[in-house]
């Protein structure tokens, strides 16, 4: 199959191309950007005035729920979701009923992403065997089918001595390890960040010093070990600081951002609204400031979505009772529009943290449109605005604060290795 | 940035009737006021021979504890029944993992029952508000405490205290002392104060015991009792639970008592006229000394007496509010 999609606006911060122009895809494969190949016979031509084309979307975490959780979401329904979001390659988080801690069900997950051929799922495998923060999980095998990296998710390992020789191991066969740091002690009944808010609604509140203390924790073990380290979705200022004196040591660690946390704060649970029950929390003003100009300066890397899809009795219960996450698939690109429209950062620098930025975290080929790489491609029109609707999003999980929220800019078309696997009807 | 909904006026009608006790945050002067002036009529009633009102014949109330409580809901079920409603008292179990779904179905069941008001108590902090919001939005919903968030009408029953001893709120110097962090009798407290326009609130309490920046709330923090209670004309003790002791924030009762428990000693810093009042039930020589509480400072049981009053009075404003919120949805055809 040969795809034209022509007069768009080409943005690949890989190749620093940022023009109108072309872009041709043979077989599957970016085959010239502006100039027509030889013999070139579109079987499709896709007008993209107006639009951007740009690679693929990376998100370096969602929960997809499948095996064991599939109220919640399928790895078929999810992968929809990415699809319909302009997201190609997804990092999918290990904490699914059970655990991805064996080759089983690595494999499981990566077989029914590949029947779905909706987008590619990258398995983080779990650090320790069902991720209790005791025995090491069988690393080298979870790489070796398909494990993208290895996490212990929001269950902290407690003891320091257990965790090194988890670097350790992993260092021998360089592995990369993600942090998403919680200390357990003072994250403990927590269900939002400790601050007006949370005194002012008598909610538990996680201190940022629950972040930070395990992010200090880490870089130090990081650095002891010299495994290859991403800390995913940070939530404080201070820990940007942190990951920014870190790497001014010469330490190679790598962080992301979740997109609620770069545009929401800790006042909108004003009100008990479970939808905003999200951990890592929505923090202080301050926190988000500090986010915001981690991205600008480039000590953030990325920005994913935390997408946690939830069945819909899951939210239906005072706020701490509730299950925390937002379904985000299909709102990060646009949301993330908004830093771009709010002039904190440029379009390129957006798309280069959605795309490239994702793509050095994982050390992985993707998020180019350099002639030959596979075409994952997502074109969206920057001014189409659209409300979020829970019958229309493609995620089993509706639970987004941003339902009956009118957002700009809407995913048009999404190729998955040249074949279109989302399209837009308007 | 975002549109959201405004949270913030769940308990009131378009033109500002209350149809859902939840809050006092939020509530203007002028309704907290009518308030309180309602409840004072519901006094010179109650010391008439023939105690009953017809506000609320007809009317079935629903009391939902969650929690346990003697003395909140006796109060309650004496105030409907003084209001001639029809009373059915549940005390419900919130030990079942699944808390959110036993609370849906259980309310629905009794909202299918036809009940027009339900008080409820429950140990989760926003209940109430997740109950009228998302639940039964059309039976009126009064909170009788939820988590640390909130007891509106235990403060409402204080301010009407207040305001029997004192004469008003404007000139007061109001203190608060003790275990701040876990209670919802204090926060709903501060509001009400700050609402009514009194100048000074002040908290008095270890750093332990504070909720953080808790002088957001338009209040004054003090860690030690002589400089807290310097002219202070109300003086508020706070229950301690004996469980703070275990959870490593307090030492041991012997200590806590010594720095913030009330003695007659410490209560001479405040002011000679100060009244002295605990929501209950006390702890003897934990946070209050018994010469204080039994004192003739102390105006402890005038605020179970007005408790019954100011319930009253949410009661039936909040059922008027709410029937006639229901009648404008029945004309617009909902």
């Amino acid at each position: 199959m040969q795809i034209k999609i022509a007069g768009g606006r080409i943005i690949d911060p890989a190749q620093k191309i940022d023009r109108i122009d072309d872009l041709y895809i043979v077989k599957g494969r970016i085959a010239a950007v502006g100039e027509e190949p030889d013999g070139f016979i579109a079987d499709e031509e896709y007008d993209a005035e107006g639009q951007i084309v740009c690679p693929g979307l990376i998100d370096l975490f969602a929960h997809l729920r499948e095996p064991g959780l599939t109220q919640k979401g399928t790895i078929g329904s999810e992968t929809a979701a990415a699809a319909a979001g302009g997201i190609t390659t997804l990092v999918a988080s290990p904490n699914t009923k059970p655990v991805v801690d064996s080759t089983a069900v690595a494999e499981l997950v990566q077989d029914r992403a590949s029947d779905a051929g909706m987008a590619r799922v990258l398995p983080l495998g779990a650090l320790t065997q069902s991720m209790q923060g005791e025995q090491l999980a069988p690393l080298h095998a979870l790489a070796s089918s398909g494990c993208i990296g290895f996490t212990n998710g929001r269950h902290p390992i407690d003891s320091s001595r257990v965790m090194l020789r988890a670097l350790e191991y992993a260092a021998t066969h360089d592995l990369l390890v993600v942090f998403q740091a919680e200390d357990r002690a003072l994250a403990a009944e927590g269900c939002m960040h400790e601050g007006t808010t949370a005194t002012r609604l008598g909610l538990n509140g996680i201190p940022a010093a629950a972040e930070t203390i395990e992010v200090s924790r880490c870089l130090i073990l990081i650095e002891e070990t010299g495994v290859r380290a991403h800390f995913g979705q940070l939530s404080c200022a201070q820990s940007v600081l942190l990951i920014q004196s870190a790497r001014e040591r010469g330490l190679n660690v790598t962080a992301d951002v979740a997109i609620h946390n770069l545009l929401l704060t800790d006042e909108e649970v004003n009100g008990f609204n479970s939808l905003f029950h999200v951990i890592p929390p929505l923090r202080s003003q301050l926190d988000r400031a500090g986010l915001r100009q981690g991205l600008v300066t480039d000590t953030l890397d990325a920005i994913c979505s935390d997408h946690q899809p939830q069945d819909a009795i899951s939210k239906e219960a005072p706020f701490a009772a509730t299950e925390p996450g937002i379904s985000g698939l299909e709102t990060l690109l646009p949301l993330s529009l908004m830093l771009v429209e709010q002039q904190l950062i440029a379009l390129p620098q957006l798309i280069e943290k959605l795309t490239t930025g994702p793509a050095k975290v994982l050390g992985i080929e993707a998020g180019s449109l350099e002639v030959g790489a596979d075409a994952d491609v997502c074109v969206f029109d920057p001014e189409a605005t659209w409300t979020v609707n829970s019958e229309t999003l493609k995620s089993r999980g509706k639970n987004t604060p941003f339902i009956n929220t009118e957002l700009k800019g809407r995913v048009t078309l999404t190729l998955l290795n040249g074949q279109p696997v989302h399209r837009l009807k308007y | 940035m975002f549109n959201f909904p405004d949270p913030t006026q769940a308990q009131l009608t378009e033109d500002g009737q209350l149809k859902h006790f939840l809050d006092i945050e939020g509530l203007p002067e002028s309704l907290l006021l009518e308030l309180l002036d309602t409840a004072d009529s519901f006094v010179d009633m109650s010391e008439q021979q023939v105690k009953k009102v017809p506000l609320l014949r007809g009317k079935t109330v629903a009391n939902l504890f969650f929690e346990n409580s003697t003395r909140t809901l006796s109060t309650f079920e004496l105030a409907a029944k003084r209001l001639s409603a029809d009373v059915l008292n549940l005390n419900i179990s919130t030990s079942s993992t699944k808390k959110g779904e036993t609370l849906k179905d259980t309310l629905m069941t009794l909202e299918a029952m036809h009940s027009d008001m339900f008080v409820v108590r429950h140990s989760d902090s926003g209940a109430a508000h997740f109950i009228a919001s998302q639940v039964t939005p059309n039976v009126a919903i009064i909170n009788a405490g939820d988590g640390r968030h909130a007891h509106p009408t235990q403060a409402m029953l204080d301010m009407m205290t207040i305001r029997r001893h004192k004469g008003g709120f404007k000139h007061l110097k109001v203190a608060i002392v003790g275990d701040i962090l876990h209670s919802r009798v204090a926060r709903s407290q501060i509001h009400a104060l700050r609402i009514l326009g009194v100048p000074e609130i002040r908290l008095i309490a270890p750093r332990t015991l504070l909720p953080r920046n808790v002088e957001m709330l338009g209040v004054k923090v003090f860690t030690d009792m002589a400089q807290g209670l310097r002219d202070a004309d109300v003086v508020i003790m706070l229950r301690l639970q004996k469980e703070r002791m275990t959870s490593a924030l307090l030492p041991s009762e012997s200590e806590f008592f010594k720095l913030y428990g009330l003695s007659e000693e410490k209560l001479a810093f405040a002011h000679p006229e100060a009244i002295v009042m605990h929501p209950g039930p006390i702890n003897r020589g934990v946070e209050i000394a018994s010469s204080v509480a039994d004192g003739p400072k102390s105006v402890i049981l005038n605020q179970v007496t007005n408790g019954i009053a100011v319930r009253m009075a949410v009661m039936s404003m909040a059922m008027s509010g709410q029937v006639a919120e229901r009648a404008k949805k029945l004309e617009a055809g909902e």
